[in-house]
């Protein structure tokens, strides 16, 4: 026979002991977490690229190169340029000598293993050229993958690569949709685009777009209604690389094609 | 109940309690989830601030105008006058301290880089002047006959 004490007793101790381990034992909600990420923060760093402006002079790369001190003869590059030729009869050739590090000089385009493809000018249906650099994407793929927490999306949208945490195992370098990671022939971890952090953050332009004489690269910040670049993002007609991944990127491209892949 | 039974308990006990000891060592300070969440924001913050404090080696032309103001003048009218300093002199670092001299690239591929032709009418190559450059005094360097800072001008050299 239980006495009322002893029910009592029983009761709240049973209560305390539920209410107690269901707080304990919430070590994290990822969605609640997910939707603290909409988010207070001022800055979101989106890109512009003029394709229309684009001449192919490559001097965006040779900067990239020297500024983020990538060797200029390593074949890996942060930001690169790409010719696209399309021919008459439907052909499309693409080509990236060297990333663009020294422009494009002459019409010989680059098939790979040494061989080259020449197009005669009336056989040309349309020839552009594309810069491609990190997308910065809102659901990076690649920062999902690492399995130590070496990369990781900032609070103003840039992945960045913390080098001194990196493994090397190259899981992002695979999981980026667009080819823009790779192994960093110094350092031997991986790097990538990452707009010029270093500037951005200090007041200052990418590299890139600093050297590009015709306005073809344009950095801005989403968050800022008033900014040019997120005028022409909002209210032009611009397009996006891979849009059906998923990814949602933010370098967005006036003039883009559908051969630009 | 014997004690043999609870000893492999006791020995997994003891390898959590040292991966934790061992993790408090290894993992760095400030590392965990920040503002963006699990899914994207598990990182060491102090990471953020170290590449903030990368210094620029571009300075762009802003950064000549303060000592070199006569040369950008030149350039003031010029078809070039977009054209930052640095793309031909090289990036400024620390100059007039580190490096005291620039290398200027005079270099004939420097030109070509937009002035070679090139058939591609959808591009904004077609917009400038154009050489062919086996053609065109080929093997002479540009600056000889142009000049750089302004074309129309006379060459300085």
């Amino acid at each position: 026979m239980i006495t009322r004490r002893d029910f009592c007793k029983k009761t709240m101790l049973v209560a305390g002991g539920l209410s107690l381990p269901l707080a304990a034992l919430e070590i994290f909600d990822p969605k609640k977490l997910l939707a603290e990420k909409a988010d207070k923060a001022r800055v979101r760093w989106v890109f512009l690229v003029d394709t229309h402006k684009c001449v192919g002079c490559g001097f965006c790369v040779k900067a990239c190169k020297l500024e983020n001190e990538l060797p200029l003869e390593a074949n890996v590059a942060r930001t690169w340029v790409e010719r696209y030729v399309v021919t008459r009869d439907g052909r499309i050739y693409a080509d990236t000598p060297n990333a663009g590090r020294d422009g494009f000089t002459n019409d010989k385009i680059a098939l790979g293993l040494g061989k080259y493809q020449q197009v005669k000018k009336e056989n040309i249906e349309k020839a552009f050229f594309v810069p491609k650099l990190c997308n910065q994407c809102e659901n990076p793929p690649c920062v999902q993958v690492c399995p130590v927490g070496a990369t990781y999306q900032t609070p103003d949208g840039v992945v960045l690569v913390d080098r001194s945490w990196c493994i090397g195992c190259g899981y992002c370098v695979m999981a980026c949709p667009y080819g823009m990671r790779f192994f960093h022939p110094q350092y031997r971890v991986v790097d990538k685009c990452n707009f010029c952090y270093h500037r951005i953050s200090n007041g200052m332009k990418t590299a890139c777009m600093d050297a590009c004489p015709f306005g073809a690269r344009r950095i801005g910040n989403i968050k800022d209604p008033g900014d040019p670049v997120t005028k022409i993002i909002m209210r032009e007609r611009v397009g996006v690389l891979k849009d059906e991944y998923g990814t949602k990127p933010q370098v967005y491209y006036l003039g883009l094609s559908k051969e630009v892949k | 109940m014997k004690s043999h039974v609870w000893r492999p308990l006791y020995l997994v006990l003891g390898l959590i309690a040292l991966v934790l000891i061992a993790r408090l060592f290894i993992v760095p300070k400030g590392f965990g989830v920040n503002e963006q969440g699990y899914m994207y924001g598990f990182y060491r913050k102090a990471n953020e601030a170290e590449w903030k404090s990368l210094g620029a080696k571009y300075k762009t032309s802003e950064y000549c105008k303060n000592c070199h103001a006569d040369k950008i003048a030149t350039r003031k009218d010029s078809l070039h006058a977009a054209i930052p300093c640095e793309n031909c002199h090289g990036p400024a670092g620390n100059h007039p301290d580190n490096p005291p001299k620039l290398e200027i690239d005079r270099s004939r591929e420097l030109c070509l880089r937009c002035h070679a032709y090139l058939p591609y009418a959808a591009s904004g190559r077609a917009t400038i002047t154009g050489i062919n450059p086996e053609m065109h005094n080929a093997g002479i360097e540009c600056v000889n006959c142009h000049n750089a800072h302004n074309p129309k001008r006379e060459a300085t050299r």
